[in-house]
């Protein structure tokens, strides 16, 4: 299994029947393909609707139905559209019960940022300071180190954030590490690896469940 | 201000008649700014734009690299405040709080409120002279209705502008349209303009496999 399919793997176990659930681009887009058997959720998209399906049959592509990453995809029973005022009021009142989104830099107070590196990329923040605002948790799912092997989860974000004390828990190829007032603290360890060698790559101090 | 998300529910014909005018010296307020070679894209790359305000720049290389060398002058609002700083200036709304962006770079310059111990920004409405927007189908009333995620930001731009131009793919006779099932009323809506083809690009074309 490569390390982007089992943050994704790990990722859908948080989910829970009847939840709303709103997945950001890219990796977490992926989860929607893990929903464990027996559970029912309902996918947001915060350009405008609720109830999304997988992507369509080659043919069937339609360019008026797209999801948050401009991607095509498909209805399913019970799907409605909604202007993005109403998808954000939504987001904004706390009718999400779970947004999962990738992050460039996550810290142990729960900053995250994803929107911009000065100077050398500007993606602009799209609905995720909305999105981290209001969800009523927020899972970051990403690769532990970037590229070039440097943390991502660090003691202080370098990068302008997208939110403050927002991140609820962090999972990545590595393990599962929540965000508590303590400090961060690492949950679960991917089968092969040892705390060690994720503190060796994590620049913040990671506190051992039990320790 | 322009409809549309990304490529999806965009105005292509009025564009591209702007476009064929020359019009230049806008401000532009859209969600993105098109692709490179569509949609606002195609109105960047003719020098018609002196300023931008939108969530996303992700996927024009050339606002990006306009922006990093400072030849435009871009406003990146959190794509739910964005949405609703448009539907307050339609609803007679000045300004109202929202947690989105609290504590982040959007804060800069902004009045903090704390409400029930959380900190929320105070944002402006936004109102524009014009919005060109797209619907799918539209009476010579102004009444409007739109096709799947093609709604977006249409609707909050039609109640947002001095003069709202709205075109469609379908002009149909007062009455074809479902009083009931109307999106945008024709009160908000100057000009209908029947468009006359549709390009109607797909930015991520993705499909599945048949099971």
């Amino acid at each position: 299994m490569d390390k982007r399919e089992r943050i994704v793997r790990r990722a859908a176990l948080e989910l829970r029947d009847g939840y709303y659930i709103n997945l950001g681009i890219g990796l977490p887009t992926m989860v929607a393909n893990y929903v464990p058997p027996g559970i029912e959720v309902v996918l947001q998209s915060e350009n405008g609707m609720l109830g999304i399906g997988p992507y369509p049959l080659a043919g069937s592509e339609d360019a008026d139905l797209v999801n948050a990453g401009k991607e095509t995809v498909s209805e399913v029973p019970g799907t409605a559209y909604l202007s993005s005022a109403d998808a954000f009021a939504m987001i904004r009142g706390g009718h999400i019960d779970l947004s999962i989104l990738g992050a460039m830099e996550v810290d142990e107070k729960g900053n995250l940022a994803n929107w911009m590196v000065p100077g050398k990329v500007v993606k602009g923040m799209g609905g995720a300071m909305d999105l981290v605002a209001s969800a009523r948790r927020v899972i970051v799912a990403m690769e532990h180190t970037t590229k070039a092997g440097a943390p991502k989860i660090l003691r202080s974000c370098t990068l302008p954030i997208t939110g403050v004390g927002v991140v609820d828990t962090i999972i990545t190829e590595l393990g599962v590490i929540r965000v508590t007032p303590r400090g961060l603290v690492l949950d679960e360890i991917s089968p092969g690896v040892t705390a060690e060698e994720v503190q060796d790559v994590t620049e913040a101090r990671l506190i051992r469940t039990g320790a | 201000m322009l409809g549309g998300f990304g490529i999806c529910g965009i105005p292509e014909n009025l564009i591209a008649a702007l476009v064929s005018r020359g019009v230049r010296n806008l401000q532009i307020i859209s969600n993105n700014m098109g692709i490179d070679g569509f949609g606002l894209g195609l109105m960047l790359e003719a020098g018609m734009i002196d300023s931008f305000v939108g969530s996303y720049v992700g996927e024009n290389r050339l606002l990006e690299s306009l922006m990093i060398a400072g030849k435009i002058n871009v406003t990146l609002v959190p794509q739910g405040t964005l949405a609703e700083r448009i539907r307050a200036g339609g609803a007679g709304i000045p300004a109202f709080y929202t947690p989105a962006g609290a504590g982040t770079a959007v804060a800069d310059g902004k009045e903090t409120r704390s409400f029930d111990g959380r900190e929320y920004l105070l944002e402006r409405a936004l109102t524009a002279d014009f919005a060109l927007i797209k619907a799918w189908k539209g009476d010579r009333m102004g009444n409007l209705v739109y096709r799947k995620t093609a709604r977006n930001f249409n609707p909050m731009m039609a109640t947002a502008a001095r003069i709202t131009i709205a075109e469609v793919e379908q002009l149909v006779q007062p009455g074809a349209i479902e009083p009931d099932q109307v999106i945008t009323p024709g009160i908000y809506v100057n000009r209908v303009v029947h468009g006359q083809t549709y390009e109607k690009k797909i930015e991520r074309r993705t499909t599945r496999e048949p099971a």
